[in-house]
């Protein structure tokens, strides 16, 4: 289709539709009409391209329309910010002057909206999209932005099985301007999805998506919202109020440890929500490690007490986040790797007291205490046997008595009850051929920040044995700390 | 084409130098000084030369309070710590230094974008832009996409929809903020002479034309240096105190 020369000169963009070159990209074809934008299949006809991109038109009705003619704007502004496999790469925009637009990649599959009709799902799927979105958050929140609208249709898949983000018309980044902040006199959102403190006009928390997670997580378990799907500002107000009914209450096969995950995420206190998308989804990757409190319990929904409870918890959380880069700074990951089966007490001694000092100096930390049993890189069937089965168990023992002093100093600091203590510490013993590669790996998948550790004391054994410490600290993608005992000879 | 922005220069020499030299570094095509080129600081002589320099190669340069007052006298308006300042600050500029002072423009218009010391209302009254109230006044003075200006020794960063919603930003350093056509926006790059926000490193901005980016920046200099200069020219102490705490 020819390009109305004339529209163009006045500055009127020419209607879509297949064949339009806007820009150098060519529409191919009309994929999706959402409420506030249309997405092209589109070809960049300069070839540098290649993989599917797709452009994203905001629908224009009538005259003014703030809501999305902002959310375009904000969405311009934050996607081109973003980097990694969570989100779609950014690849152009197109100013309001003109056409506007946004191309980004084309992300195949459907999003998981589809599965919403399916739900109840099996609980395994529950847990892997749980997983998998927790870890997609964490990432959006340490490039320092709240998504705020997670939902479903907002979550897509890729081929690796890595979750997607996309749509970041209401998102929030804490570095830049906040063109929504003034905008609109009602909570933003999608109602049943929104969080309490979004209600409340708080824009800047990152537990908020974790919220919306959990509502999703809910949904996809029992089949039904935890919250309805409110068309009023009174009806969203009511989540601040009433509890949602215990998944087990709707679905007798849904496991303790999954229940106390959901309705964590839908602590009406942000501070009562697990502290980060890493520390989500690294519970429900070890639901052996979930600690079980009342939220685990098969109790009736509502009551006037509970419904007080949660009141009461709603009034403490009146404004008090700090932003995406701190909230999630604050709530750091750290792995203790501790060769208690071999190491000299100083050196177990010096890491109690470093990881003690990395734990303290950080409220929100979680910490992961881990050790390796060395397996031979053949035979690993004998690890079947009885003899393997009591050699992780005593090290798992060992690796408990290491850690009790640092247990015993964060329950004596914290005014946090022993049981919400004990859920901040985890033991994992963990079997592989090859320790330092099993501690970068599993660092990795856990989204771990800090690790701390001990080198060999003796450099002859250093020499010979080669260093594990040096290995990790070589490969793996966070801080590491290495620690010493003090030389005594000194 | 990146636009570096200085603003509240202030006669310091130290400061001046370090910025120009990581504007430099972040490949800077052209320079806008927005007024307050002198009082306050040591080296007047040096700073006017400096950005007349500049304006021969092409910068832009608009009037400030400070550099008015020096030539006219100062305005009633004038706090009387800069009021001090200002015969001295006369007495150490040459006539062509005055000159150039006294030639400078109240403001400027370049395509959709405006420079000026104060504000677009009323730019040679000197009144602050302090809130939203004050930003909403300015930008509805103007057509201009984007105003540049000074005058407020903080960085700040305000913007305005064509539905009257206006917005107030405190800008992170090193971080590029793409200013959407969209709506009208407000540029207070902070001060590069005597910066005042308790960061004592020396303001500026850079604007990215082609892709209407802006960045604000803070470059530590010598500042006990420039302290120092200001205490031997028997300027008030206080002007040399106020450069260590940045306040």
């Amino acid at each position: 289709m020819a390009i109305d020369a004339a529209a163009l000169a006045a500055g009127v963009p020419p209607p879509l539709a297949q064949g339009v070159v806007i820009d150098g990209f060519r529409l191919d074809e009309p994929l999706h009409q959402g409420g506030m934008a249309t997405l092209w299949r589109v070809t960049r006809l300069d070839g540098s391209d290649p993989l599917p991109i797709i452009m994203k038109v905001p629908r224009i009705k009538g005259g003014d329309d703030p809501t999305t003619v902002v959310g375009f704007e904000v969405e311009q502004m934050i996607l081109p910010a973003l980097a990694g496999p969570h989100v779609p790469r950014y690849i152009a925009k197109g100013d309001f002057t003109g056409q506007p637009y946004i191309v980004m990649e084309r992300i195949g599959g459907d999003s998981l909206r589809a599965r919403l009709d399916r739900a109840p799902l099996p609980v395994d799927e529950v847990v892997d999209i749980g997983w998998k979105v927790a870890t997609a958050l964490h990432d959006l929140h340490r490039q320092h932005v709240v998504h705020l609208d997670v939902k479903p249709s907002n979550i897509l898949f890729r081929q690796s099985g890595d979750a997607v983000l996309v749509d970041f018309g209401l998102s929030r980044h804490d570095r830049l301007p906040d063109l929504l902040e003034e905008e609109f006199e009602l909570p933003m959102g999608t109602a049943p999805y929104m969080s309490p403190e979004q209600v409340q006009f708080v824009r800047n928390d990152p537990r908020s998506d974790l919220f919306s997670l959990g509502v999703m997580l809910y949904h996809f378990t029992t089949g039904q919202r935890p919250f309805g799907n409110p068309s009023s500002v009174r009806g969203l107000r009511k989540r601040l109020f009433h509890d949602p009914a215990p998944p087990r209450a709707l679905r007798a096969d849904c496991p303790p440890w999954l229940q106390e995950i959901v309705l964590r995420c839908l602590e009406v206190d942000p501070a009562r929500r697990h502290q980060s998308g890493a520390q989500l989804a690294f519970e429900l990757q070890n639901p052996e490690q979930v600690v079980l409190t009342q939220r685990a319990e098969n109790r009736p929904a509502g009551g006037i007490g509970r419904s007080m409870k949660r009141w009461f918890a709603a009034m403490g959380a009146e404004p008090k986040a700090s932003g995406a880069t701190v909230q999630t700074a604050r709530s750091p990951i750290v792995l203790a790797a501790v060769d208690v089966a071999s190491a000299e007490p100083p050196l177990l001694e010096a890491i109690q007291v470093a990881v003690q000092r990395v734990v303290q100096t950080e409220p929100g930390a979680r910490l992961a205490c881990l050790a390796v049993m060395k397996t031979n890189y053949i035979g690993m069937d004998e690890l079947m046997d009885a003899d393997g089965r009591s050699r992780h168990v005593n090290l798992l023992v060992q690796l408990k008595h290491w850690a009790r002093p640092v247990v015993q100093a964060l329950t004596a600091a914290k005014t946090l009850a022993p049981h919400e203590q004990d859920a901040r510490i985890t033991f994992h013993v963990i079997e592989a051929p090859d320790p330092a590669a099993a501690i970068v790996e599993y660092a990795r998948k856990n989204q771990v920040d800090h690790i701390v550790m001990g080198a060999r004391s003796s450099s002859m054994l250093r020499r010979y044995l080669g260093s594990v410490s040096a290995q990790v600290v070589a490969e793996s993608d966070c801080t590491v700390t290495v620690v010493r005992a003090p030389d005594a000879a000194h | 084409m990146k636009l570096a922005l200085l603003t509240d220069l202030h006669a310091n020499r130290d400061a001046v130098e370090a910025v120009v030299a990581h504007a430099a570094a972040q490949g800077a095509g052209r320079y806008a000084f927005l007024g307050d080129f002198v009082g306050y600081g040591a080296e007047p002589g040096w700073v006017v030369d400096f950005v007349a320099e500049h304006v021969r190669r092409g910068a832009v340069a608009v009037l400030g309070n400070h550099d008015s007052a020096v030539v006219r006298g100062p305005a009633p308006t004038m706090v009387a710590q800069a009021r001090e300042v200002v015969a001295w600050t006369r007495s150490r500029l040459t006539d062509a230094q005055l000159a150039f002072l006294a030639a400078l423009p109240p403001s400027v218009v370049e395509d959709d974008r405006l420079y000026v010391h104060a504000n677009a209302y009323a730019p040679t009254d000197w009144g602050y832009i302090v809130t939203r109230i004050e930003a909403i006044r300015s930008l509805h003075a103007t057509e201009a996409r984007v105003t540049f200006c000074g005058h407020v020794h903080e960085p700040r960063l305000f913007h305005l929809t064509a539905t009257g919603k206006a917005g107030e930003f405190m800008p992170v350093p090193d971080v590029p903020i793409p200013l959407s056509g969209q709506r009208q926006w407000l540029v207070i790059p902070g001060s590069a002479g005597q910066p005042r926000d308790g960061n004592p490193a020396a303001c500026y901005a850079m604007f990215d034309l082609p892709t209407r980016t802006l960045t604000y920046h803070r470059v530590p200099y010598d500042n006990e240096a420039a302290a120092a200069k200001i205490r031997a020219a028997g300027l008030p102490p206080r002007l040399a105190e106020r450069l260590l705490d940045g306040d």
